[in-house]
């Protein structure tokens, strides 16, 4: 509960915040939280930061349900940090959330432009 | 899928077996250096750890996880005091559970058929000798075919024979074992919707011609323990006497025939039993009834009620015109009715229904104490905690937090009993049932436990947490800090409820014992209950014969043959023994007197009946042989005889005056009236029952041309001739069955099972309430007392007398045991009425039942209150304030 008043805090629209970082794992490969936080404000021009009090507690959810696996390594910089890798499990789901993504931004996109 | 592993992961999170803290820091760390901000990034490492620690975990569960083990810490610190109130809690809770299993086994478990609460079971109501509404559920064949022509296809019509034992030559076997056997009607295993273990069930086709079926199924238990489950049985023959059935099937596993306490063996179509098919009057089976799709109970009800208002009729019209009131009315009070048969139907159910409800609240009434006691005790210690509370209170606990606090340790207490109560009653049921049992008459039930038990023990956990948890807790959260921090401050609202416990503690103790001594009163009254004859050294024969017209004669041989034998005294035979509860009652005239409003008791006896049960015979003279007794013979025609009379008889009938030589009527038959020459009087004795009055009674000759009772009186130890006995008889008459081999004195016992029981188990269940609650209330009182003497330290400081303080002080708690003793007195004088017709010459009134408990209450309350009191009077008034 107290996860979903922080997410809604962030301004990470309900439930994308477990897409986004599969994603990034996805095109990155196995990578720390602060990388997956860069890669993120990087990608949306600096328009979305996640702290640490939402991004954390969001990776260690998919960690508890099977999707990511947590180990320690060091960076390119040579600082310990804890990498983050899909599972097989994680790659499954990525599949679907993408597809059910794709679904709904092709409904919505209709629904908006009211092309129909 | 993935929400259950998500909710997995974050238990073992909770249980600390996932990242440590600091791992997760760690992380953090290692995120806020590369963020490099500073100050920022380590305030957020700290904000964000709670994110994290409530992530891998589940909060609530670690929340209650932490009360358990303070709750945990709390109960070992305290290890005595837990332990008395956990042994305490558990022997009631024990007890409790060996009560449910003992009611549930008997009186409420549903068979293991189709819709059991379709089934109901046949019985008539009257009016018993003692003027009480009573039923029997016996019914003849006769009737059986005349019910199911009048039901038609509204109903199924069960013919369910009573599971009696007899003995039977198992196939491989050569010498007879006992097995109880049940005759069902060939309707039965179907409507009953039973499937076979092995083999086959009889059906309707299988039960057509008498005698022509000579085929038995076995039940599941018997087929295990006897047989080692072999299918191979299948097939085989089993003998009993003279008649091979073969077994055909195995009834499935778990039904064990109808009768809760009466496990059956052996189940045969009910036209194998051949002799009383014909026999109008000879009851040896219950009739069950289930009602067809769509045809309710109450239709069918009223078929059969009709069928019985015209017996009634036919009964009626042969009474003699001027037939007593009461016998009339007897006849007139008969009614048929349906009572359901879901949960089976056996004498056990009927004879221990009220016994078992009377055991199940005495043993509630315990854990009702046990629960006071634990009270009592959590209160305490939540005083001894105030401050502990007030603190919890002071840094932000609130009131519900601190609820669940106290009421997590009361469940960790009472689990912990239900531990201890379950090795108890694990014990104490069977011990139950095997008391119940002799040795002809074993009681089988089975108590396995089921759902059904673990649903009432996690109940009685629930209950007894909340019973004795409650209070004291809400008592101990309702702390405002500032009262509890300041020292001695006052104990608000704290004596009320003391009172109360008090007084409830007193009164649950008071109705148990009253009660106990009200039973434990009936049952030594009955055991010392004089009997008129001497039941040591005698041993009673019980054999059935097929009858013939020889009977009489080759029964004579019998008792010459025995008389003969080393080690016997004397010898006789009777119709039945005494106290087997069988009556033979007639109307009987005495010329030129009013009619008797109640029929007198007849028995058949031989020459030498009174010598061998030791009789005094007070005139004339004993019956001889070849003497004949009231009877009708081929034509219907009376036949006169001779009879030796008790002195009931002689008081109802002559007034008190010499018999001999009267000659009296005896309805030998409806309207067939045969005269009757008395020749001898005796003492009064004991018939049926210890119970029963004793009535006026007429010894006539036995012609026993079939079964019979043979009385022998032994020089020596009576048991160790049984075996002699049965070759005799084996020999003597090799077509006979022994029913029966027991003393005298077994049968006396046999009669007070109920009665001994009752009183054994209340017996204990009012010692141990009385034990828990003498230490229950000696510890509020104590601690009531104690409380107290800061108040008695001021009185006696501005003067008052020392008698007077104590008295007033310790004059409100004697009050509430006072008035908790009345309470429980007159629930007990209210229940007693229920239990009236098991009490014996006991009324509830009786003093003696008073006295006890209340004096030892008593003495427990003065011990408790008076020496702390006494403590108060000499202590120095000024150091008493000074402590404050």
């Amino acid at each position: 509960m107290a996860n979903e008043e922080t997410q809604a805090k962030a301004g990470v629209l309900q439930g994308t915040l477990d897409l986004m970082v599969l994603q990034t794992l996805d095109t990155l490969g196995p990578q720390h939280g602060y990388a997956i936080a860069a890669r993120l404000a990087q990608v949306s021009s600096g328009a979305l930061q996640l702290n640490m009090g939402t991004l954390y507690p969001g990776l260690m959810r998919l960690e508890q349900r099977g999707l990511v696996k947590g180990s320690w390594g060091t960076t390119d910089a040579n600082r310990k940090a804890r990498f983050y890798a899909l599972t097989a499990a994680g790659k499954k789901a990525l599949a679907k959330e993408r597809d059910a993504w794709d679904r709904m931004a092709g409904i919505m996109d209709v629904l908006l432009r009211g092309d129909a | 899928m993935l929400a259950l592993r998500e909710w997995l992961d974050r238990l073992l999170g909770t249980l600390r077996l996932r990242r440590a803290d600091a791992d997760l820091e760690a992380e953090l760390r290692s995120h806020a250096e590369q963020a490099g901000d500073g100050y920022a990034s380590r305030l957020a490492v700290t904000q964000s750890m709670d994110a994290m620690r409530d992530r891998r975990g589940l909060p609530s569960l670690h929340a209650l996880s932490s009360d358990v083990v303070f709750a945990w810490r709390q109960l070992v610190a305290h290890r005595i005091v837990s332990g008395a109130a956990i042994l305490s809690l558990g022997l009631a809770m024990g007890a409790t559970t060996a009560a449910f299993r003992l009611v549930d086994a008997v009186l409420l478990r549903p068979l293991p058929i189709a819709a059991p609460e379709r089934v109901a079971f046949a019985v008539t109501w009257f009016v018993d000798a003692r003027q009480r509404f009573d039923y029997y559920d016996s019914w003849d064949y006769p009737t059986y075919t005349r019910y199911v022509a009048l039901v038609g296809d509204r109903a199924d019509l069960l013919l369910v024979g009573s599971s009696s034992p007899t003995e039977v030559v198992p196939p491989g076997a050569s010498q007879p074992e006992r097995v109880n056997r049940q005759f069902y009607s060939g309707n039965v295993f179907g409507v009953f919707g039973l499937q076979p273990a092995v083999g086959r069930l009889f059906g309707p086709a299988d039960d057509r011609t008498p005698g022509g079926h000579p085929i038995a199924v076995l039940a599941f238990d018997y087929w295990q323990r006897r047989f080692g489950g072999d299918p191979q049985v299948v097939g085989r023959p089993l003998r009993f006497g003279g008649q091979i059935l073969e077994v055909i099937g195995v009834a499935p596993e778990g039904f064990t025939g109808t009768e809760p306490g009466h496990a059956a063996d052996v189940f045969v179509p009910a036209l194998m039993n051949v002799e009383p098919l014909d026999k109008p009057g000879w009851g040896w089976f219950r009739l069950w009834v289930r009602p067809r799709d769509g045809v309710t109970l109450a239709s069918v009800e009223r078929l059969l009620q009709a069928d019985q208002l015209r017996d009634q009729r036919e009964a009626l019209a042969l009474l003699p015109p001027d037939a007593p009131p009461q016998r009339i009315a007897a006849i007139k009070s008969r009614r048929v009715e349906l009572q359901p048969a879901g949960s089976g139907a056996s004498a056990p159910q009927k004879d221990f229904r009220r016994p078992l409800f009377v055991l199940a609240s005495l043993v509630g009434v315990m854990l009702l104490i046990a629960c006071v006691n634990v009270a009592n005790l959590q209160n305490a210690q939540a005083l001894a905690r105030r401050r502990e509370m007030a603190l919890r209170v002071s840094i932000g606990a609130d009131r519900w937090r601190l609820v669940r606090l106290m009421l997590v340790e009361s469940a960790l207490l009472a689990v912990g009993a239900a531990a201890v109560g379950t090795a108890f009653a694990w014990w104490a049921a069977p011990f139950i049932v095997s008391q119940l049992s002799t040795a002809d008459d074993p009681i089988r039930l089975a108590l396995g436990l089921d759902w059904r038990g673990l649903a009432f023990g996690l109940g009685l956990i629930a209950c007894v947490t909340v019973l004795f948890g409650t209070l004291p807790a809400l008592r101990a959260s309702a702390v405002t800090p500032i009262d509890a921090l300041k020292s001695g401050g006052r104990v608000t609202g704290h004596r009320r409820l003391t009172h109360g416990l008090i007084g409830a503690q007193t009164a649950f103790c008071v109705f148990v014992v009253f009660i106990a001594v009200l039973l434990v009163a009936t049952f030594a009254r009955l055991a010392t209950h004089p009997l008129g004859f001497r039941p040591e050294r005698v041993l009673v024969a019980e054999v059935d014969a097929p009858p013939s017209p020889q009977g009489p004669a080759r029964w004579a041989a019998v008792v010459d043959g025995v008389r003969t034998m080393p080690g016997v005294e004397s010898v006789a035979l009777a119709g039945w023994p005494l106290l087997r509860s069988n009556r033979w009652r007639a109307d009987v005239r005495a010329e030129g007197q009013p009619p008797q409003p109640d029929p007198a008791y007849l028995l058949n006896v031989s020459p030498g009946f009174f010598a061998t049960m030791q009789m005094p015979l007070l005139a004339g003279r004993d019956l001889r042989a070849g003497e004949g007794r009231p009877d009708i013979d081929a034509q219907s025609r009376p036949r006169d005889g001779v009879a030796v009379v008790n002195e009931s008889f002689a008081k109802a009938y002559f007034g008190g005056r010499s018999p001999i030589g009267e000659r009296v009527s005896v309805e030998v038959r409806p309207r067939i009236r045969a005269s009757v020459d008395i020749v001898g009087l005796v003492g009064d004795a004991v018939y049926a029952t210890l119970r029963d009055p004793i009535r006026p009674t007429l010894y006539v000759p036995a012609r026993q041309t079939g079964t019979a009772a043979l009385l022998v009186r032994t020089a020596g130890d009576p048991e160790a001739f049984a075996s002699a006995l049965r070759r005799a008889l084996g020999q003597a008459r090799p077509d006979a069955h022994i029913r029966l081999i027991a003393t005298q004195t077994e049968l006396i016992h046999r009669q007070l099972l109920r009665e001994r029981l009752l009183a054994k188990l209340s017996g204990f269940v009012a010692v141990v309430a009385l034990l828990l609650s003498a230490i229950g209330l000696y510890g509020v009182l104590h601690h009531a007392v104690i409380l107290q003497q800061r108040p008695i330290g001021i009185r006696l400081a501005l003067g008052a007398g020392a008698g007077h303080v104590v008295r007033q002080v310790t004059g409100s708690l004697l009050a509430a045991v006072a008035v908790g003793a009345g309470i429980g007195l007159g629930g007990g004088l209210l229940f007693g009425r229920i239990l009236e017709d098991l009490l014996f010459r006991v009324s509830t009134t009786d003093a003696t039942a008073l006295g006890a408990p209340l004096a030892v209450l008593g003495v427990a309350a003065a011990l408790a209150a008076l020496p702390p009191a006494l403590r108060a009077v000499r202590i120095d008034p000024a150091r008493t304030l000074r402590a404050e």
